[in-house]
């Protein structure tokens, strides 16, 4: 429970902290990246919190079966992020005023990454409760991966939602059809170049009514 | 007397008042068993108190109920047009057969309707028109739960027809008779072993035919846990689904006036119907009857009545619902077997003793 | 390991068809049942697309999205502290118990770490959520299954409950009380005597569910053998809490995990069962009641001295960073997937809700079937809406 440590750098290739080690997630990870040799482009532990992996994308499926033959069988979440930062920001512009120009230079997280969608999956060993975060990185002009619902079953809807919130394919699902949005939805609402509609079609009260934050009574004649 | 009575009134006056009579038997215990039961006694098991506003201790409410049911729309589905007119008949033949099976009831030596011969077999028969009108809602309401409500209530009405109708045949064997108001008679003027003191209530005598009797009702008025036609929770109501207004409205005056006259029926089968033991006042037959039990044999089977709802009330109060199959298994291997065994020892203990 | 799953169900199925089918010659074309997604056993506006012959299920397809509000949009455009009043409303019954996870992990990522009267007055308020969401559940199932007299029972009990959570943190629903840090006030006086008096009644109210309900054959009959869920299923699905336990699965995110909260400090023991059909899933959670009920009778006797919140900035922005933080909620594994850029409010949150998984194995579990069953298996898997949607 010792989470008042310094944060670990974001990736294990520049770890050069005496970071406090975590004996039980890096033999396991240790094993987890032995048993899928070259399939892994990069992986951290966070000592006492979390394990990650990167996959190439053309090894996802058999990354699941390693895993799930290695106990992870427990199927957590599949989801995806997408990198970008929303040129739309938090959705506060006053919509009367031109729009404002942000700087959409993706910034990875943990493990890296070489393009704007990333598809995370989750699974975890049941007792041990050691999970494993996988990433992969989805190519931008054709956003396709393997399927994992022949290998997670509980993949299928995860896939699904994932589908039609980010746009990504996913070779060998049963069945992509939309869960939640009508079939003739267009866009990805999830992507961040989805504008959030309610936030635009009516100014956000935040922007009429700003309270003056606490410690900071400069700022208090800029709303008005 | 009271025969002698009845007979100085023109053949008119003497329907009207059977009319009136009959109405009154069907929607008294209704109102009764509704307020009693299904407001207060269900209120109280679920530690609330129930309707408490209109009148005093909320006993009118059912008014209000009523009232307040007549008011609303009589709304016909635009997929059952085209059976418009069957779909509006259904509940009505519903409610008929429970009028139907009340004529047989006798409520006292002379209180009655008609004095069938085979009055119980007539009550058993009658008794099954109300599937008629059950499967005629579920098919002309044009909608899949209530067809299968429908289909649902034929196939489990059916079923329990016959347990019931075996049931019925133990007390016919002992009492000898098929005729209801020498099945009360029997019944209080027998005796247990020499000792006539509570005469002879087949319920004792008879005990595995009530509780065979009793489930068969509780069944045929599709009361939990046999309420798979209704099933709020599956089928929504089932063929009650699309009705509304007064067409829902006699569909619940039909199932609880239903209830009240199968107790009623069963306390004339087991529990001695509107009599006393004839030896607590000395009489012998029927002729020698005070007349007074005109007026106080109705308050009698009246009572057992309400003591019979009561059980079939709290059951459905209190017990989870079967499953079809699990309801027709009950039925076939259960309670058939049950009840032709009892046929059959009754039969040996007849001819024995 | 499908296999073996696969022949199970197909076992079930092929008893079942045996009782139903008088001759094949009798079959007749099939029919669409539409349940939902306006019903009463869907409890919210959940579908389920059924392929019936007669009565039997013979394709069932379940289809949520009624209820959809857009959590995870939604939390790209708020502050951290902002979060928990939408999170509240995943699993509204429980709601207390959605905003720990969210706020454990932006902890994590902060750095920061609650007090301990912090962590045990939240445990309090999880475990007594916990008991408001599955005694209601204990309630409802009896009426899913035609009993109308145990949901005002657990009304009545479970109004309790709320009446404690409101005196805590003032909401009955969304308490919205968690904060990045702590918790935003003290408990109120008297709570200590008054939870331990409500846990005795609910500990009655256990005790009246098993007679009324669970012991009656009745009840038995419709829910043992019914959806039964081989382990590696579950597992594959991801099943989590109650459906996962019953399944024979010994693992509870509040034993097994390492969180800072009050669980590991006090005695109480995980429920499984190894039938995992409706009965065993009904059964272990009421066996959970009882657990929380202990848990909370416990931590009170405990309550350590000192402040419920820690020294956090009164701007909350947290570092760059991922985390990933699951509870055992009232539903199963509830867990917030957080991506932070060091921002004041999340990057993305991937909120893993326990219905969605535990309602994505309906497909599998309905096949072959009755129709009153449908309403059985689906109340044992236990979930709600807004757990599903999101």
């Amino acid at each position: 429970m010792q989470w008042n440590e310094e944060v670990s750098p974001l990736s294990s290739t520049t770890d050069t902290t005496e970071a406090p080690r975590d004996e039980r997630r890096e033999a396991e990870l240790a094993r987890v990246v032995a048993a899928l040799g070259g399939n892994v482009v990069d992986s951290l532990v966070k000592p006492n919190d979390d394990m990650w992996i990167r996959v190439t994308a053309d090894t996802w499926r058999a990354t699941g079966e390693t895993l799930k033959s290695l106990g992870y069988t427990y199927f957590c979440f599949l989801s995806a992020i997408d990198w970008m930062p929303s040129p739309f920001g938090k959705g506060e512009d006053d919509p009367t005023a031109p729009p404002v120009e942000r700087d959409t230079t993706i910034k990875h997280g943990y493990t890296g990454g070489d393009t704007r969608f990333q598809v995370l999956a989750r699974v975890t060993q049941p007792f041990t409760s050691l999970g494993i975060n996988i990433k992969v990185d989805v190519d931008d002009a054709a956003p396709v991966i393997d399927s994992w619902s022949g290998v997670y079953a509980g993949a299928n809807w995860h896939e699904r939602e994932t589908h039609e919130m980010f746009g990504i394919g996913f070779n060998g699902h049963p069945d992509l059809r939309n869960m939640y949005l009508p079939t003739d939805f267009e866009g990805y609402p999830l992507r961040k170049d989805f504008p959030l509609l309610a936030r635009i079609v009516k100014p956000w009260p935040g922007i009429v009514d700003v309270e003056p934050l606490p410690g900071d009574d400069s700022e208090e004649g800029e709303a008005s | 007397m009271f025969a002698a009575l009845l007979s100085s009134i023109p053949y008119w006056g003497q329907s009207l008042l059977r009319v009136l009579g009959g109405l009154v038997a069907v929607l008294l215990p209704a109102g009764t068993v509704v307020y009693l039961f299904l407001f207060k006694m269900m209120s109280f098991m679920q530690s609330r108190l129930g309707p408490m506003e209109a009148g005093p201790y909320g006993s009118m409410q059912l008014f209000a109920e009523v009232g307040k049911w007549l008011q609303k729309e009589d709304i016909v589905p635009d997929a059952a047009r085209p059976e418009a007119r069957i779909f509006k008949l259904a509940p009505l033949i519903v409610l008929a057969s429970t009028f139907l099976l009340v004529v047989v009831v006798p409520f006292g030596p002379d209180a009655l309707f008609t004095n069938f011969e085979t009055g119980i077999f007539y009550a058993l028969a009658v008794s099954s028109v109300s599937v008629l009108g059950i499967l005629i809602a579920g098919w002309s309401s044009a909608n899949k739960y209530s067809l299968l409500g429908g289909l649902r209530a034929a196939g489990q009405l059916i079923a329990y027809e016959l347990p019931m109708v075996l049931a019925v045949v133990g007390v016919v064997i002992q009492a000898g008779t098929m005729n209801l108001q020498q099945i009360v008679v029997a019944q209080n003027t027998g005796s247990i072993f020499g000792f006539d003191g509570i005469g002879n209530p087949y319920v004792i005598t008879q005990f595995v035919a009530f509780i065979v009797f009793m489930i068969a009702v509780q069944a045929e008025l599709t009361q939990t846990p046999f309420d798979m036609p209704i099933a709020e929770s599956e089928l929504v109501s089932g063929y009650m689904t699309e009705y509304s207004g007064f067409r829902f409205l006699i569909f619940f005056i039909g199932e609880f006036a239903t209830a009240g006259v199968f107790a009623m029926i069963a306390s004339v089968l087991f529990l001695g119907g509107w009599g006393v033991p004839f030896s607590w006042f000395g009489w012998t037959t029927i002729d020698s009857i005070d007349n007074w039990m005109n007026v106080g044999g109705p308050l009698i089977l009246f009572t057992k009545m309400l003591v019979l709802v009561f059980f079939i009330m709290w059951i459905r109060f209190s017990f989870p619902r079967f499953r079809e199959d699990q309801l027709q298994r009950f039925a076939w291997k259960g309670l058939i077997p049950i009840a032709l065994a009892n046929i059959m020892l009754t039969a040996v203990l007849k001819v024995a003793f | 390991m499908t296999m073996l799953g696969d022949r199970q169900q197909l076992a079930y199925i092929a008893s079942q068809a045996a009782d139903a089918r008088v001759n094949v010659e009798l079959e007749t074309e099939g029919m669409t049942l539409n349940i939902g997604p306006q019903h009463p056993a869907t409890h919210g506006t959940l579908r389920i697309i059924a392929r019936l012959d007669g009565e039997q299920v013979v394709w069932a397809e379940p289809s949520a999205g009624y209820m959809h509000r857009g959590y995870e949009k939604l939390t790209e455009v708020r502050t951290y502290p902002q979060v928990t009043a939408l999170v509240n409303r995943i699993d509204w019954l429980g709601s207390f118990a959605n905003e720990v996870p969210f706020i454990l992990g932006a902890e994590k990522l902060m750095g920061v770490e609650a007090p301990a009267r912090a962590q045990h007055i939240r445990t309090i308020l999880f475990e007594l959520s916990r008991i408001a969401n599955v005694s209601l559940f204990l309630g409802d199932l009896g009426v899913q299954l035609g009993a109308v007299t145990p949901v005002f029972f657990a009304f009545r009990d479970r109004e309790y409950v709320l009446n404690l959570i409101e005196g805590a943190t003032g909401g009955r629903f969304h308490p919205n009380f968690d904060r990045i840090g702590g918790l935003k006030d003290d408990l109120p006086a008297g709570f200590i005597e008054e939870t331990h008096s409500v846990m005795k009644k609910l500990r009655n109210f256990c005790d009246e569910i098993e007679n009324l309900l669970f012991g009656n054959e009745i009840f038995q009959s419709r829910t043992r053998g019914i959806g039964v869920i081989p382990k590696d299923i579950a597992l594959q699905y991801g099943l989590s809490g109650a459906n996962l336990r019953a399944s024979g699965v010994d693992w509870d995110l509040r034993r097994d995990q390492d969180l800072p909260m009050a669980w590991n400090k006090v005695d109480w023991n995980v429920i499984t069962h190894p039938d995992g059909d409706s009965f065993a899933r009904c059964w272990v959670r009421l066996q959970e009641v009882r657990e929380s009920t202990k848990i909370v009778d416990q931590l009170l006797d405990t309550l350590p001295a000192g402040p419920v919140m820690a020294k956090v900035p009164k701007i909350i922005k947290v570092p760059e960073g991922e985390a990933f933080v699951s509870t055992e909620n009232p539903l199963g594994e509830m867990g917030y997937y957080v991506v932070s850029q060091g921002d004041q409010g999340p990057f993305r949150v991937k909120i893993r809700s326990a219905s969605f998984n535990n309602i994505s194995i309906v497909p599998w579990v309905l096949k072959g079937v009755y129709v009153p069953d449908i309403i059985t298996i689906l109340a044992s898997l236990y979930f709600i809406l807004g757990d599903i949607d999101r």
